[in-house]
């Protein structure tokens, strides 16, 4: 059954079929063309001139926004890692140095521990000296001290050996002198004697 | 009651079956119980002239329900658009989810990325328009769809008719688009006694006027059954015996359902018209058939 035999049933069960035609349906009317030509015309002109520029202007923005936050994100996260690594090698840096640092602080601990030492041991060797040196003082007066001792000891058992020859004050001091001497000869001796051993 | 009718009801029966109108089919033979059912009919297409009788610029209803549909249309792209911002509200996500939906769906799937960006105004419009003038059809107050006088279907038919030969031209130049449709390559030269006219005639004829007839006949048929639903509806309900009141609930019940399956009719003509439209744009800047 062809289309146009649909309508021209449709005809036969109508009532009012006076001048209407089943192939009317789709032969279109001249004023119908040309409305429907106008109002498609109206739809196109601002579809085209407005609606559709703006929507696809508006599409392309969203794009290029979106695009360009994905672009802003990955330059942000460049960023992080570049600032990232910055830290890490300042931090590496700061460790390095730390560790220099810390070399040359036990250098110097050291070298102060040794002038230390060196020092100790010079104040050591002074104080040593002195000691000798005050040892020596005090042997040389107790020397003299004994001498002296020595003398007037021998003088009274001499005298008393002797009685009063040796009253005399010149007698006496040159018995003691020669006395003396003679010890002093044999000191001298005794003490090369001894240094030669 | 008159045999005679009976009869003649009898024959619109079998030839409203035949146009696979079955639906109508048992509400029809109801049709001749008495003379209040108003059966519907071709004449709703062609309600009396408003203004300028007989001329071109004649104005009938279903002139006046286009120009309101023309204006709502514009006037809703127009604002839309007007408060179109980066981040869409509710209002503007509709308009750009059909948008998107003509774009990826219709025109980037069948012409490819690259040509669709050329076609993309030309399917919007025509979907957004054919939408609009076949949703009339269940707007209560108008009850016809614009597209339901064929001069709208053929016109946008022309218009597809033009754009898809003006590409196939620009493709390929007159002789080479000629060429292309009408002698298809890797076919035997004497196949094309057969193969030329048939091309010839699906080229130039066969595919405007099924675009334009197939659109027109969708929205009578839609019209024809929501108002016999409806009509037999008021005719059960008021006016028909007491026993039959109760078919007035099927009847309705059937309007109801004829109503939602013509929404879905409108949105469905519209997405095979512009699908059509792409085809044959795409056929005709193709390289090879």
């Amino acid at each position: 059954m062809s289309l146009a035999a649909l309508p021209a049933a449709f005809v036969t069960a109508a009532e009012g079929t006076e001048e209407v035609q089943g192939i009317d349906l789709i032969i279109p009317a001249p004023y119908d063309i040309f409305w429907s030509a106008v109002v498609l015309l109206i739809i196109a002109i601002a579809f085209y001139k407005y609606a559709l520029p703006t929507f696809t202007r508006i599409l392309d923005e969203r794009t290029a926004k979106i695009e360009g936050g994905l672009e802003k994100a990955e330059l942000a996260q460049a960023e992080a890692a570049a600032a990232r690594d910055e830290y890490q090698a300042q931090l590496q840096e700061a460790r390095t140095e730390a560790a220099r640092i810390r070399e040359e602080a036990r250098g110097e601990g050291s070298q102060i521990v040794a002038e230390a030492r060196t020092k100790a041991s010079e104040e050591a060797a002074r104080i040593t000296e002195t000691a000798h040196r005050q040892i020596e003082a005090e042997r040389q007066q107790a020397a003299v001290q004994l001498k002296q001792d020595v003398g007037t000891l021998a003088t009274e058992l001499a005298s008393k050996i002797v009685g009063e020859a040796l009253e005399d004050e010149v007698r006496q001091s040159r018995v003691v002198d020669r006395f003396l001497d003679e010890l002093a000869a044999n000191t001298a001796t005794t003490a090369d004697a001894g240094k030669g051993n | 009651m008159p045999t005679t009718t009976r009869a003649a009801v009898h024959h619109d029966h079998q030839e409203l079956a035949l146009s696979s109108l079955a639906m109508i089919a048992p509400f029809a033979t109801h049709e001749g119980e008495s003379g209040g059912f108003h059966a519907p009919s071709i004449t709703d297409f062609f309600p009396p002239p408003v203004l300028f009788e007989g001329t071109l610029f004649e104005i009938n209803r279903i002139e006046l329900v286009r120009f309101l549909v023309a204006i709502a249309l514009v006037v809703v792209m127009v604002v839309a658009a007007r408060r179109a911002t980066l981040v869409p509200g509710r209002f503007q996500n509709v308009i750009e989810l059909l948008l998107d939906f003509v774009r990826v769906n219709v025109a980037e799937e069948i012409l490819g990325k690259d040509r669709a960006r050329k076609y993309v105004p030309l399917l919007t419009t025509l979907f957004f328009a054919i939408l609009a003038f076949n949703i009339t059809g269940i707007i209560p107050g108008i009850n016809i769809a614009g597209t339901a006088l064929i001069g709208l279907p053929v016109v946008l038919a022309l218009w597809v008719y033009v754009m898809y030969l003006g590409a196939g031209v620009k493709a390929h130049g007159v002789g080479g688009f000629l060429k292309a449709s009408l002698f298809p390559p890797g076919v035997p030269a004497f196949m094309y006694v057969l193969l030329t006219p048939i091309e010839f005639l699906t080229v130039f004829v066969i595919r405007p006027a099924t675009l334009a007839i197939r659109l027109m006949a969708n929205m009578v048929a839609g019209h024809l059954m929501l108002v016999l639903c409806f009509s037999a509806t008021q005719y059960f309900i008021f006016e028909a015996a007491p026993a039959m009141k109760a078919f007035g609930a099927l009847t309705f019940t059937a309007g109801l359902a004829m109503t939602l399956f013509e929404a879905f009719v409108a949105a469905l003509q519209a997405y095979i018209f512009v699908v059509l439209t792409a085809v044959y744009i795409s056929l005709s800047v193709e390289e090879e058939h």
